[in-house]
Order: C-alpha cells, then sequence, then structure tokens
C-alpha cells in the first residue's frame, strides 16, 4: 500500500516547484500558473490527511472545495488585472510594473 | 511493488515533470498546456485518495476553467509572450536555493513527525464520502456558512474581475 509519506513529499515537491515559478518567472501569467501549482499542492495535502487521518470526518474535502472557489476567484481577478495593465502599459513583465514604487 | 503503488510513481513522475515544464519551458502556450497535464495528473491522484467529486471538479473547474482562462490571457497578451530574452529573473538562482532549502526543510520536518508512514485505513463499507461531502456543505451544523462566504467571494470576484477588464474606450 502507499504510506502517507509519499503523498507528502510529493506535494513538498509540487509546491516548491510552484514557488520557484512564483520567484524566478518574469511574465505575470507565468507567475500565477506557479501559484496554481501551489495551490495544487496544498489540495493535494489536504485531501491525503482526509483519507490518511480522518476519513470519517468530511472537513478535508469540504475544504478543497473552498480552495477551488478561492484559486477561481483568484484567477479571475488576477487574469482581469494583467489584461488591463496590458492594455495600459503594453506589458506584463512583472518587474515593469512598478507604478506603486516610489 | 503493488501495481497501486506503479499506478502512483508513474503519476507522481508526470505531474512533477510537467510542472517542471511549467515553470521552465520559455513558450508560454506550451507552459499553459503542461499546466493541463500537470492538473489532470492531481486529479488521478484525488481519485486514487477515494475523493471522486475532487476529481471530476479538478478536471471541470481547474482544467475546463482556469487552464483554458489562462490561455485566453496568454494569447490577449501575445506580443509580450513571444518576448525574446530570458524568461527569468536575472536572481533566479536565489528562488532555486529558496525553493530547494523549502523541500528540504518540509521532508525532514515531516519526517520526524511520528505519523509520517501511516498505512491507508480502510474506508468503512457504508461510508460515502459523495454524500456525506454533499450534506456537509449545506448543513447548518457542518459549513453551509463557509459555502455561501465563499460562492458569495466567488459572485464578487466575477464582477470584479469584468470591471476591471472593461475596455472603457470602445464601450
Amino acid at each position: 500500500m502507499i504510506p502517507l509519506s509519499w503523498y507528502l513529499i510529493l506535494a513538498a515537491a509540487l509546491f516548491c516547484i510552484g514557488l520557484y515559478g512564483v520567484l524566478a518567472r518574469k511574465n505575470a501569467v507565468a507567475i500565477l500558473m506557479g501559484i496554481e501549482l501551489m495551490l495544487n499542492a496544498v489540495n493535494i495535502n489536504l485531501v491525503a490527511f482526509w483519507r490518511y487521518r480522518t476519513p470519517e470526518m468530511i472537513a478535508g474535502q469540504a475544504y478543497a472545495v473552498m480552495v477551488f472557489a478561492v484559486a477561481a476567484a483568484e484567477v479571475a481577478v488576477g487574469l482581469a488585472l494583467i489584461i488591463s495593465i496590458y492594455r495600459r502599459r503594453s506589458t506584463i513583465v512583472a518587474d515593469d510594473i512598478d507604478m506603486l514604487k516610489f | 511493488m503493488t501495481p497501486l503503488q506503479i499506478i502512483f510513481l508513474i503519476t507522481s513522475v508526470g505531474i512533477l515533470g510537467s510542472a517542471l515544464m511549467v515553470v521552465t519551458t520559455r513558450n508560454l502556450v506550451h507552459a499553459a498546456l503542461w499546466l493541463v497535464v500537470s492538473l489532470f495528473g492531481v486529479a488521478v491522484l484525488y481519485v486514487m485518495l477515494s475523493a471522486a467529486f475532487l476529481a471530476v471538479a479538478q478536471v471541470v473547474i481547474y482544467i475546463g476553467a482556469i487552464a483554458i482562462l489562462m490561455i485566453f490571457a496568454i494569447m490577449l497578451t501575445r506580443r509580450v509572450a513571444k518576448d525574446s530574452g530570458p524568461q527569468t529573473n536575472p536572481n533566479w538562482t536565489w528562488a532555486v536555493v529558496v525553493a530547494a532549502a523549502l523541500f528540504g526543510g518540509l521532508t525532514w520536518l515531516l519526517s520526524s513527525w511520528n505519523g509520517f508512514s501511516t498505512p491507508i485505513p480502510e474506508l468503512s463499507s457504508r461510508a460515502d464520502p459523495l454524500s456525506q461531502l454533499g450534506q456537509a456543505l449545506v448543513s447548518p451544523n457542518a459549513y453551509v456558512l463557509p459555502f455561501e462566504v465563499a460562492s458569495v467571494l466567488l459572485l464578487s470576484a466575477l464582477i470584479g474581475a469584468i470591471m476591471v477588464a472593461w475596455d472603457r474606450r470602445s464601450g
């Protein structure tokens, strides 16, 4: 059988790959993709803990559903912002979007 | 090695390999397609964890909606997507260091926890996670309030997205 540790290590690796994407990529859409990978790693952890530790309670799955909803909201707002910035400034390179810097 | 373990290993290699392609490939459209592969692998994991509803929701929401939205956004900003030059920050080595350190720290921390290699418990034969989840999401004793708050959050986020992306010059 598969022990819990396999899922946890896979989720940790996926989270770190997503973190690298968020930190290293220039393009704002690619940064959002890294965030999606991190959210998926969190969801794997939630469902694995539910299945291995408390299969009689449903809290882990219910929380994963909430994460889905929040991820959808985050992507919708994030992409709208990116498209709006692209229309005004013709760039979606995160380093060039520095209007709030002073 | 049992067949389930082999399936798990193949799936995890697929997930991690395509996730690496997502964060390293230069062409953003390819990155979005690799993201679809990675998300599909996560759906397979949900099936292995007997979370059938989440597997279907993963395919419908993540692959069907979020990944397609990403592809649309990439195509709308296409001139930049084809940008030549490096696709990473100049200090990307620090990102590698941070990610590797976090992975090492997480693995070390988890391996010192005594529940780390818990074997999988049997689901009782009359337990039905799907109907349990459905009832928990609408039951006042369980998660109806977070569920409704998440619905309102999604609605307001979508209206906000329309307002933010509205092109005022043309309409």
